[in-house]
């Protein structure tokens, strides 16, 4: 049996943390989650010499404490299933700002290797760091490295091998002095912890000392329960320090453990490790872009053209696969229908199957080249200028610039899913804040509605098909904005969270980067359409074809309209028709309600759903006629009718992994049921506005 | 030149300064501290968002941004031009 290292990657957000992981891996590696947020665990593998060395990407942190999901993650992970060695890698162009978290790691009494990335700028900016005596002074491995390019790969895993068998976890330790004021007590807290055994068996006792003057929530709790008595005697004297430090230096513990952490890192990095050139005058390049890319005139101007072309992108490079996947699935159903003898299983697997798979697949170069566009935006760094030149609008709403991230990952940018997006709140620190992300994030045009609008658009509009994707996500955004602003000052009434975001320096992606990352999201995409999609879609068959009508009721109606007959009277029929006293009101037929219905599943299920609807409803069954035409031929369908039902399809509930995911991520069922019936009924009152005022105005035709 | 210390709200585009106190506490003071905003670190101020809010700025060799009302809490020690 190989034996198995344990590897755990942290280091700040932008700091080239996931290029290394992807470096480090390859192909090789295992998402748990939906990607764009790495919350959850990201593993890979990889073997060197005989060792299996797994690696897992800690999510990206500025810090260790207690107050973010994502620090807490990191710390967990850390602490509980102690990792053989932590990688923390960092940009060596600002080392006084990193190294912030390294010290925070080395507190912790973590065998750590340092991995100084980027050091190509380092060296373009005739910057000199001095790595033997940094690694003296930290008393660890440091490894110089490229990570785009993958140098200083090699003896980044020798390291990691080697440190794993120098420390089989030993108590290397590392302090810091935190001046006058709080070192002594300190170190009385210390004495304390370490003679009762207080906590020992996870944590440092001169780190718990720490967290008990930094009030950190979750060491208390867990100090609170190990031992009541002794966790109130360290927070009395956590007290009494924070009240001396309060009196004579007008702050509180933990500004001064901060300060004392940078003051250290700053003394560390100009005694000798860190040389920069005298003259600093040459402006950087990122200074030069943000010039005119968050320009005050230019900067919005540059900002839609750059939205506008991702659509441009997404709908014209993936017209003709889109047309090569619709093509072999029509040929499949035509071949099936041809092969199989007439009855319920030719049905099932013509009309059930091979359409729920066929309009699976139709999308996924659309979603593909979408993907692509958003992890150029994100990785580039253009993300994050667009959060910036945003936020003051999206405060407005009661949100925080960060929502951008999961309204743009929902769909701000043609296409998106909002389970990633619902899970890209994560960012967001203030409950509330992410409550109403989180519940608006739906409104916003995910590539699986992207398909129904594309058909829509093709069937009743000749000219401006962009144009009409640009009206349809300018009025999702403004939907969700005042829908935002709505629970904000109702439901969700709040102070707003603290903004402060990171301006990555501007980077030209890695092409395996973008690779992976567009891979990983569309891979996510398919396994849920390929399962819950299909199962869906056969479900609905069923729904849609029984129970059959009696053999005397068929007899004696003629038989063109035998089909028509037998979808009314399914459980489907029956749902659609009792919804369409209420639906007569938007303009939707039973038919419309029914693919509605479907779209609960999964919005992609609309499409297959009207297809099957009208496949089954009409005479010819043997052939491939497009619902586009089908829908086109309906007088009951008119341009009114396609807005309306567009704007149905973008506001109304959404599907039910969103669902699932907004109570996984609100810890309640409460908020799923909340935003299915608020979303539905928006929806609603919107589509009978709209009808009812189309009508109004003679728009009927 | 005299010194003064104003809130970073009211530097200029272009202007840099010495980060002299934080008056923030709780989270927002935790969340500026983790950035490397401390005191006695140089900060420039690089520009403001199209709608003037918020304030995009270079500190420790790296950039962020914040809100103008949170940059009210971050007192800075700006040379005197004026006097």
């Amino acid at each position: 049996m190989t034996k198995e290292l344990v590897v755990a990657l942290a280091g700040n957000p932008n700091c080239g943390k996931s290029t290394l992981f992807n470096e480090l891996t390859g192909g090789r590696q295992h998402v748990s989650n939906y990607p764009g947020i790495t919350v959850e665990r990201k593993e890979g593998f990889l073997t060197f010499d005989g060792l299996r060395l797994k690696i897992v990407d800690l999510p990206g942190t500025y810090s260790l404490t207690a107050y973010s999901i994502e620090e807490l993650v990191a710390r967990d992970f850390i602490v509980d299933e102690k990792p053989h060695v932590v990688v923390n890698i960092v940009d060596a162009t600002s080392l006084d700002r990193h190294l912030y978290l390294t010290i925070q790691l080395l507190e912790l009494g973590v065998p750590v290797v340092l991995v100084l990335n980027m050091m190509d700028m380092v060296e373009q900016r005739g910057i000199t760091i001095d790595r033997e005596r940094l690694e003296k002074r930290l008393g660890i491995p440091i490894v110089p490295m490229v990570a785009r390019i993958g140098k200083g790969k090699e003896e980044l895993i020798r390291a990691i091998v080697e440190t794993a068998h120098r420390h089989p976890r030993s108590n290397q330790k590392f302090t810091i002095s935190y001046g006058p004021d709080i070192d002594h007590h300190l170190h009385e807290m210390e004495r304390i912890i370490a003679e009762q055994g207080f906590l020992v068996e996870k944590y440092p006792p001169r780190w718990v000392a720490l967290k008990y003057l930094e009030e950190d929530r979750q060491i208390i709790e867990k100090g609170d329960l190990a031992d009541r008595e002794l966790s109130e005697r360290l927070k009395a004297m956590a007290g009494k320090i924070a009240d001396h430090i309060a009196k004579t230096l007008d702050t509180y513990p933990e500004a001064v453990i901060a300060d004392y952490r940078y003051g250290f890192i700053t003394a560390l990095l100009k005694d000798g490790v860190v040389q920069r050139p005298s003259v600093t005058s040459k402006r950087e390049l990122t200074d030069i872009l943000d010039r005119f890319l968050t320009n005050r005139l230019l900067g919005p101007i540059i900002m839609v053209f750059v939205l506008y072309l991702v659509y441009t992108i997404t709908f014209k490079y993936s017209e003709l696969p889109v047309e090569w996947v619709n093509r072999f699935f029509g040929l499949l159903a035509s071949y099936g229908a041809r092969a199989l003898p007439e009855g319920p299983l030719r049905s099932l697997i013509v009309d059930g199957i091979i359409g729920g798979v066929g309009n699976v697949f139709s999308f996924v170069p659309l979603i593909v080249l979408m993907f692509l566009c958003i992890a150029i935006l994100e990785d580039t760094g253009y993300l994050a200028r667009v959060a910036y030149m945003l936020d003051r609008v999206f405060r407005i709403f009661g949100l925080h610039g960060n929502s951008v991230m999961a309204l743009i990952i929902g769909g701000g940018i043609a296409g998106g899913c909002a389970v990633p997006g619902v899970m890209a709140t994560r960012t967001l620190r203030s409950s509330k804040e992410r409550l109403a992300t989180i519940l608006v994030t739906p409104f916003m045009n995910c590539g699986a509605k992207l398909p129904v609008y594309a058909m829509i658009i093709a069937t009743f509009f000749e000219a401006g098909r962009a144009q009409i994707m640009l009206i349809l996500t300018i009025l999702s955004w403004m939907i969700a904005l005042s829908a935002a602003w709505i629970l904000r000052s109702t439901v969700l009434r709040g102070p707003s969270t603290p903004f402060l975001l990171e301006l990555p320096v501007y980077r030209l992606p890695t092409l395996k980067g973008l690779l992976i990352h567009t891979w990983e999201r569309t891979w996510q995409y398919m396994k849920k359409a390929g399962t819950l999609i299909v199962a869906i879609t056969v479900l609905l068959w069923a729904l849609m074809s029984y129970p059959k009508p009696p053999e005397e009721v068929l007899n004696s109606i003629p038989p063109e309209s035998h089909s028509q007959f037998e979808l009314e009277y399914s459980i489907a029929g029956r749902l659609g028709k009792s919804l369409s006293y209420i639906t007569k009101f938007c303009g939707f037929d039973w038919k419309i309600n029914v693919a509605l219905f479907g779209g609960f599943a999964a919005k992609e299920v609309i499409l297959s759903t009207l297809g099957t609807a009208y496949a089954l409803g009409t005479e010819d069954e043997e052939s491939t006629k497009s619902l586009s035409e089908r829908i086109r031929n309906d007088p009951h369908w008119t341009p009114l009718m396609a807005w309306v039902f567009m704007v149905f399809v973008m506001i109304y509930a959404p599907c039910m992994a969103t669902l699932v995911v907004i109570a996984k991520e609100t810890g309640s069922l409460r908020w799923s049921i909340f935003s299915l019936v608020f979303n539905t009924a928006i929806a609603f009152m919107l589509a009978v506005g709209m009808y009812q005022g189309g009508l109004a105005l003679g728009l009927s035709r | 030149m005299s010194k003064r210390i104003i809130p970073m709200r009211q530097m200029e585009k272009g202007q840099r300064g010495i980060i002299h106190s934080i008056k923030a506490t709780g989270e927002l003071g935790r969340r500026i501290r983790d950035m490397g905003i401390t005191p006695g670190t140089p900060v420039e101020i690089q520009g403001r968002a199209p709608l003037k809010d918020p304030v995009a700025i270079k500190v420790r060799n790296f950039r962020l941004t914040l809100r103008n009302n949170e940059a009210d809490y971050i007192e800075v020690e700006v040379e005197d031009n004026e006097a």
